[in-house]
């Protein structure tokens, strides 16, 4: 073992290496591992958060959609129920409007028999002037009569 | 004839284990060393080249490599070299947090430091061990040690280093009072202060000492088993099919202890630096 001022050169050369490690290479090394950890912690957490949104999400899609299912359920049965009340209105109305229908027929009906009858009445009447008129001109001054032909007819 | 040989063996070993060193010869002027004879009688002031040499260019591989991906480091999906930074620099940011408890913003990076210089520079053990020395002596090298951290100067370069920065935090931390009341007061009481004095500076001299020897030690010992596999291709085809399979197993051993003995250099460096930062009470 011989030593000699290698020692010293051995030396300095260790101390300059450590320094400039020290001053230039540790430190942008470090900060970009660091860094690189600081996005995989961010990159995680926002993975998490998603996830925890898109089961939200989800929770509150099956909610809304359970709730539409009964709100069709609903509207379903009223429409049902409004179709059911529909007819039997319609079929109300109809049953009003067909008594009006035949009421007024049976009077209009009514009417006409009545009017016919009258006609008919003063038909018989006139007939039976007539003929008797043809039976008693002969025998009967129409004029001395007519009172009494006047009175015929009335009760007829 | 067996004494020549002995003498070739004895002198590969030797070229293996002799750094290129620059310094003041013997005759007075400034130059390489050609023996281990003119190394030993440059004294202190000399310097290590190929140590220096290869540990700075490993460390401005590393330094290099790790500053591109710095430079244009995205918080986006990494792809590629970066993916593989960030892998390293996670798991030495771990290792940190999980033994260091105080807060300080030099124990991390200096953790990555060492942790991949260390194991570069164990790493070129694994290149095969006459390659490079080979190539050197074409180009008129005379020696050439590749692993740096096989030379104790690197190690306790290093270490000396860490020791000195665990006394400064302590001091920082504890203040003076409290660094030298640790090293008098413990653990015997204040009446056996010279006793825990010595016991104190023992263990801190101890630390840095065996912080560098045990790096030293492994891959020292590593090396020296690669040359003395290495002399087997010189022994006929057997030893040298043997030779090959042999080293073929050692470099994969290897591999574990390059990378344990990185790790724990660094993990220690840690470990001291966190009893710097804690106040005994």
């Amino acid at each position: 073992m011989n030593f000699n001022a290698t020692l010293i050169g051995q030396s300095i050369f260790f101390i300059l290496f450590v320094v400039f490690c020290m001053k230039v290479v540790w430190p942008p090394i470090m900060h970009a591992l660091s860094q690189r950890k600081q996005n995989i912690a961010d990159g995680l957490a926002a993975g998490e958060r998603g996830k925890q949104d898109l089961e939200l999400a989800a929770k509150r899609a099956s909610e809304t959609l359970r709730e539409a299912k009964q709100q069709v359920t609903e509207i379903i049965a009223q429409g049902d129920k409004r179709g059911v009340e529909i007819v039997e209105e319609a079929k109300a109305q109809a049953k009003i409007e067909a008594d009006r229908l035949i009421a007024g027929a049976k009077a209009e009906m009514e009417q006409e028999v009545h009017r016919v009858r009258e006609e008919l009445r003063q038909r018989v009447a006139e007939l039976a002037v007539q003929g008797a008129e043809k039976i008693l001109r002969r025998e009967v001054d129409a004029k001395t009569h007519a009172a009494l032909l006047a009175t015929i007819s009335q009760e007829l | 004839m067996e004494q020549e040989r002995a003498h070739t063996t004895s002198s590969y070993i030797q070229h293996h284990l002799q750094n290129l060193t620059y310094g003041k010869l013997p005759d007075g002027t400034w130059g390489l060393a050609h023996s281990m004879d003119d190394m030993q009688k440059m004294g202190f002031w000399s310097l290590n080249l190929d140590t220096l040499g290869f540990s700075a260019l490993l460390g401005i591989l590393f330094l290099g490599s790790f500053y591109i991906v710095s430079r244009r480091a995205t918080s986006g999906v990494p792809r590629g070299w970066q993916n593989f930074v960030e892998m390293v620099v996670e798991f030495i940011d771990n290792t940190v947090r999980g033994s260091f408890s105080a807060k300080n913003n030099v124990v991390a990076p200096l953790a990555l430091t060492i942790f991949v210089w260390v194991l570069l520079m164990n790493l070129m053990d694994l290149l095969p061990i006459d390659w490079l020395p080979t190539l050197a002596l074409y180009l008129g090298v005379p020696y050439l040690k590749v692993v740096p951290s096989t030379d104790p100067n690197a190690t306790f370069g290093m270490s000396i280093s860490v020791i000195v920065l665990v006394i400064y935090y302590s001091i920082k931390v504890k203040g003076l009072g409290g660094f030298f009341g640790e090293l008098a007061f413990q653990p015997f009481g204040k009446w056996g202060a010279p006793a825990n004095l010595l016991l104190e500076v023992v263990n801190l001299i101890a630390k840095p000492v065996s912080l560098a020897l045990r790096l030293f030690g492994n891959m020292y010992a590593g090396e020296m088993i690669f040359i003395l596999i290495a002399l087997m291709y010189g022994g006929g085809w057997f030893f040298g099919i043997f030779g090959g399979v042999l080293q073929l197993g050692w470099a994969i051993f290897h591999i574990l202890i390059v990378t344990l003995q990185a790790f724990i250099f660094m993990t220690l460096t840690i470990v001291y630096l966190d009893l710097a930062h804690q106040e005994h009470h």
